[in-house]
């Protein structure tokens, strides 16, 4: 298969030293195995993610955006804008959708742009996607699966999308309420799927975690318990927030409410690293404050 | 902004509706609502709220104004897009409430020491300075929002919790110097107060 290439918006959470560095560990080593190709968009700048709307308004936050699909557009033209959070896809698509569906708003934020020497195109807006699109649609789960060198036989994963990577956009036209393709992939590189996992689109709380953090807790607790009584032996999730929310606050649940969790939370990318040979290291499983004891001993066979 | 607030009351004649649909992002699709109340039953953070989406839009429809703009509701808002992908009529509603809170906001009228909106300030704050999140810096200036003594305790009550990120290589203490940001910050800078020049007018005389 030829090497594909995508223009690429890690976010600020994927960035060295951030909260999902270990995210884009993983991305890379994926990457390096299906030969995808990633051209970082030059000088991107912070998407203001979902908690933004407070100070910013609409106008500065669409030309947050529009400044990374014009940097986009000039650096990478032609190629798809691919990001792997899921505050920066839902907000740079967003924005995207916004400025094709308004001339006044594009000529408005084009005026901001200019301030900073930049210009949208109106004509031919770049798709927005985020990586499991892809995935799903430029490979599709049998070639996924044709790469797979240690199948992940033996762990039991429940699939947790959240809410972002999910809604309001979806992936691949699945149901919001209850879509399958992570168990599908879990399925795909040998793990043991919890298709009825009843919290994979459940709310972790977001960014109210850090403002709200017993309202959010309260959730995560929720989606830690249903993966526990499912039997799983581990969580895997698409979304940095999701993932932090989930993993690292488990401790303070457990004093809170008098419970034992200690559950690991995986990226899907770091599934797939493993599942294709990479090394603990290479799939960022180093990142884990809760080890994912099981993957380490499939990565280190 | 409470000049600027009497000052949008007189124009609409205290017609609040009208108010929202002039000022507030998405707020034309506050007329829509059919008053099912799925949206409220969709809502993680539903026991939490003084009053789910529909009470906020028939309020709005009603006239409350002070009690809307008052409210706590919209600062409960996750975006977790439950509400938008449900509404039978397709309001976009978690835009309508981060609209409703960023106006409420901006008036002045907001409640001054709602956690989410002075998280959200302490948010965009810190990314619009460098162009890109320092995660460091935004935990320190929220363990400290209260003032030192609260800071102190909130920090040590997360202390295991943050060496735990930085063992891992997922919080980095140099961050403190600086850490991550675009390197064309004055356009950057330059762009945003466009932008909020623009949106200013429009906030003033409506869309």
């Amino acid at each position: 298969m030829a090497k594909k290439e995508y223009s690429f918006y890690p976010g600020c959470s994927s960035q060295k030293g951030a909260s999902a560095s270990n995210l884009q560990v993983s991305v890379d080593a994926m990457c390096d195995a299906l030969d995808i190709q990633l051209n970082e968009i030059p000088d991107w700048n912070c998407c203001s993610a979902s908690i933004g709307y407070g100070e910013g308004g609409e106008l500065p936050r669409i030309a947050l955006s529009a400044r990374n699909l014009a940097l986009s557009e000039q650096h990478n033209p032609g190629q798809d804008l691919v990001a792997t959070c899921a505050a920066c896809w839902l907000a740079t698509r967003e924005a995207s959708e916004r400025l094709s569906g308004s001339d006044q708003l594009m000529a408005e934020t084009n005026q901001a742009l200019a301030a900073a020497g930049l210009n949208l195109e109106p004509a031919k807006p770049q798709r927005v996607r985020h990586m499991v699109e892809v995935l799903i649609e430029d490979f599709g789960f049998e070639a996924l699966g044709e790469k797979v060198q240690k199948p992940l036989e033996g762990i039991k994963i429940a699939s947790y999308i959240g809410c972002q990577t999910n809604r309001p956009f979806g992936i691949d036209g699945e149901s919001f309420e209850n879509p399958v393709y992570l168990d599908k992939l879990v399925d795909t590189l040998g793990g043991d799927a919890i298709p009825d996992y009843e919290k994979k689109v459940q709310c972790c709380g977001g960014a109210l975690m850090f403002s709200e953090p017993e309202k959010s807790q309260e959730l995560v607790k929720g989606i830690l318990e249903a993966a526990h009584d499912n039997g799983a032996d581990m969580i895997v999730t698409p979304c940095p927030l999701c993932q932090m929310n989930t993993e690292v606050y488990q401790d303070q649940i457990n004093a809170t409410h008098g419970t034992s969790f200690n559950m690991p939370v995986v990226y899907y990318s770091q599934l797939m690293s493993v599942a294709y040979g990479k090394s603990a290291s290479e799939a960022g499983l180093d990142g884990q404050i809760i080890k994912a004891k099981k993957l380490e001993d499939i990565a280190g066979k | 902004m409470s000049d600027m607030s009497n000052a949008v009351v007189e124009k609409y004649h205290n017609d609040f509706l009208k108010e929202v649909e002039a000022h507030v992002e998405e707020g034309e699709w506050v007329k829509m609502c059919m008053q099912c109340g799925v949206c409220a039953g969709s809502c993680p953070l539903g026991p939490h709220w003084a009053h789910p989406p529909q009470e906020i839009f028939m309020m709005i429809r009603a006239g409350k104004r002070e009690e809307v703009l008052s409210s706590d509701a919209m600062w409960m808002c996750t975006s977790c897009y439950n509400c938008i992908v449900r509404c039978p009529r397709g309001l976009p509603i978690t835009h309508i409430m981060h609209g409703l809170a960023h106006y409420a906001h901006r008036l002045g009228l907001a409640p001054e020491k709602q956690p989410t909106r002075v998280f959200a300030k302490l948010f965009w704050d810190n990314i619009t300075k460098t162009g890109r999140a320092n995660e460091l810096k935004m935990g320190l200036s929220l363990y400290f929002k209260d003032g030192f003594g609260n800071g102190i305790k909130e920090a040590m009550k997360n202390k295991a919790l943050g060496q735990a990120m930085m063992k891992t290589k997922r919080l980095n203490p140099m961050e403190i110097l600086g850490g991550h940001g675009v390197k064309d910050k004055s356009g950057l800078h330059a762009m945003l107060a466009k932008a909020r020049e623009i949106e200013d007018a429009k906030l003033e005389q409506g869309k």
